[in-house]
């Protein structure tokens, strides 16, 4: 994974919430077996809408999305990231994410800001009313800026560190391989197996 | 571990029976805790590019014997002899199906007699058990909670993680009772008290805990409901939901094809009997519910918190005080092509869709056929039936029931995800009406433009009998059977 200490780009205000999986990537897409190539798929439902914001520029060009709260609910689907990833965002600001969303961000490197619903009301603002405004998000002092508006976020300790580093997090779990093995002795002799393959006939 | 430990929740006691390392240091700083996985689910939507990674990165699966695979979302549930017409559809499954094969991965194929929904497979099988970890590529894993297990959703990437070390890194979740105490009226079932839960805390109430659903309701509920209900828990934006594992679970899980046999099962039962938290526990958060007031519960907008009482009105933008709710509103009733104050009765549907992962048991199934058998459909409704398993299917056509449903007019189809989601052939039409016992009503969720009202059996049979969204007592001298 690369390394993130800071980020700035264009924002883009997308001003709704509960904006769920399934409108950042609707399930047609989900048949494909790559991690890559989902620029097309993003908010595809929305796109077909020529004034949805995506649509307009200079927010197409945009790399930070600033939504509203509960950012990512429903379907685990990681291809919601990836869709984001691909078309350029590389941070996504709200009040509130849903936990699977924001997991699945910290593994792909795409930065989760929360930010308090206050401050993303004042930021909205500043990118409607000029376009094209840039956004920093600046995982060292842990703040998003955006014209002269200054607002802290919050991120876990761990994800930041691992974004910051650019760690892989098997390579990290496989240095512990050894507590797994013995863990794995201490497991209940009546812990299912799925193998081998028991059915009701 | 000491006697005299501090009270614990459900959740608590599964966590840490599972922990493999704790995260060092201390507070906010803390770092995550190593969690052991039992059994980890897979099915063709999310695991292709995880098998990818572990092939680049030239790393095995852990352990196969933990692992098991099934095809759900993308198959299609008519004409299932046939190759799958869709060729992307058709890739994603003989992807998984050269995995497993590669991988050493047990798989229960199209047409296979355990082939099913991966959440109506796992507890059929007897593979979800008490107290365990489960996990798999899908936020419904949370349906494996109502056996006491700690079970939710992960994205690809842990996924592959699973894969390769058969744990996850993970920060404690916090904890939060949902205390339903009562007796639920007839023709109302554990669907109704799910949607009033979600409507009460809202689609991100829920974030960041496991829920535990308490009380003399819950504890009254069958396995199958008691999965609905956990099923649902990530639509209030939980990871996991639990229910204690009592009589009722020990009863469900005997005798199934994986479940502990002699003295496996009597040291499995007496180790299932410490799961539930103690006296005094504390939850880091409360909510109750008096099952004695709640009434069909049915949604009206584009999120599974849009919901109200099936006697109620639809909503209008007006009713609410805060400008961004009331912009949700207004979207919703835009999309759903609703007006606000029109009754929740008063709406016709096109279609009826009995199925899913949250709704499709041997229990659901018994309670629509009971509701329409000897009744007529709607003539403008079709009504699709979806076993949520090829074994339910096989029970239920044991049973009679696929003859009462082909007799009233509806669809017998194979075991599938089907129409909960636009992944394979059974979607909605732009601006069709859907009555759903599914779990998720967001814009083109059932297919582009789809309209979707998520219902209990009940409704759902009612409502192909009414054509309009209605409930068993609604039916003229209709004995209602739940």
């Amino acid at each position: 994974m690369e390394k993130i200490l800071t980020h700035t780009g264009i924002g883009v205000p997308l001003r709704q919430s509960n904006v769920d999986t399934d409108q950042i990537i609707p399930a047609v897409y989900l048949k494909r077996i790559t991690r890559t190539g989902f620029e097309d798929a993003l908010f595809a439902g929305w796109r077909r809408d020529e004034n949805f914001i995506l649509n307009q520029a200079p927010y197409n060009k945009g790399s930070v999305l600033v939504a509203g709260p509960d950012f990512g609910t429903g379907s685990s689907r990681e291809h919601a990231v990836w869709a984001l990833k691909d078309y350029g965002f590389k941070a996504v600001i709200s009040a509130r994410f849903a936990d699977i969303f924001r997991g699945n961000s910290g593994k792909q490197g795409l930065v989760a800001a929360e930010v308090a619903q206050g401050d993303i009301e004042l930021i909205w603002k500043e990118l409607e009313n000029n376009p094209g405004t840039t956004v920093s998000v600046d995982l060292e002092s842990r703040t998003v800026q955006c014209g002269s508006i200054s607002a802290p976020f919050q991120i876990d300790d761990y994800t930041r560190w691992r974004l910051m580093e650019g760690l892989d997090d098997i390579g990290l779990t496989l240095q512990q391989e050894d507590a797994i093995t013995a863990y794995e002795a201490k497991r209940p002799e009546f812990k299912p197996k799925t193998l081998p393959a028991q059915t009701a006939g | 571990m000491s006697a005299m430990q501090s009270p614990q929740t459900l959740a608590e006691k599964v966590w840490n029976a599972h922990v493999v390392s704790p995260g060092e240091g201390e507070g906010e700083a803390r770092k995550p805790d190593l969690i052991y996985i039992d059994l980890h689910l897979l099915h063709e939507v999310t695991s292709p590019q995880a098998f990818e990674g572990l092939r680049l990165a030239g790393r095995q699966l852990r352990r196969p014997d933990l692992t098991i695979a099934t095809e759900d979302h993308n198959t299609p549930t008519l004409e299932i002899d046939k190759p799958i017409a869709d060729l992307t559809s058709r890739t994603q499954i003989n992807t998984l199906r050269d995995n497993c094969k590669e991988f050493g991965v047990r798989l229960h194929s199209l047409g296979d007699k355990e082939q099913g929904i991966v959440h109506v497979v796992g507890p059929q099988l007897g593979l979800t058990q008490p107290g365990m970890t489960v996990v798999c590529g899908d936020s419904h894993t949370s349906t494996h909670g109502a056996f006491g297990a700690l079970a939710f959703g992960i994205g690809t990437s842990e996924v592959e993680h699973v894969m390769a070390t058969q744990s996850l890194s993970l920060k404690p979740f916090k904890t939060m009772a949902i205390n339903v105490e009562g007796t639920l009226k007839p023709g109302v079932t554990s669907k109704d008290i799910i949607l009033a839960v979600i409507a009460k805390i809202g689609t991100g109430g829920g974030q960041g805990y496991v829920l535990e659903y308490r009380g003399s309701a819950i504890r009254s509920l069958s396995m199958d409901a008691r999965m609905t209900i956990c099923n649902m828990s990530i639509e209030a934006g939980a990871r996991a939901g639990m229910i204690a594992p009592d009589e009722i679970t020990f009863e469900y899980v005997k005798g199934r094809p994986h479940a502990p046999k002699g003295e496996d099962w009597d040291a499995a039962v007496a180790d299932w009997k410490n799961l539930h938290s103690d006296e005094g526990a504390t939850f880091d958060a409360e909510v109750f519910l008096n099952a004695d007031e709640l009434e069909p519960f049915v949604t009206w907008g584009t999120n599974p918190g849009q919901g109200v009482s099936l006697s109620q009105n639809v909503p209008s933008p007006e009713d609410y005080q805060d400008e961004n709710d009331r912009k949700a509103c207004e979207r919703a009733l835009n999309y759903m092509g609703l007006t606000g104050g029109t009754p929740m009765k008063d709406i016709r549907v096109d279609t009826v869709f009995l199925g899913s992962c949250t709704n499709s048991r041997m229990e659901d199934l018994r309670a629509a056929a009971a509701v329409i058998k000897g009744k007529t459909k709607d003539p403008n409704v079709r009504m699709i039936v979806v076993p949520g398993s090829a074994r339910v299917r096989l029970e239920a056509e044991a049973e009679g029931l696929d003859q009462v449903f082909k007799d009233f007019g509806a669809e017998w189809r194979f075991a599938g995800c089907s129409m909960c989601l636009g992944m394979n052939p059974d979607q909605l039409e732009e601006g069709e009406r859907c009555a759903s016992t599914s779990n998720r009503n967001f814009e083109g969720r059932q297919g582009k433009g789809g309209r979707t009202h998520l219902v209990s059996p009940l409704v759902a049979a009612a409502t192909a009998v009414r054509g309009t969204l209605s409930s068993p007592s609604d039916l003229a001298a209709s004995p209602v059977a739940v």
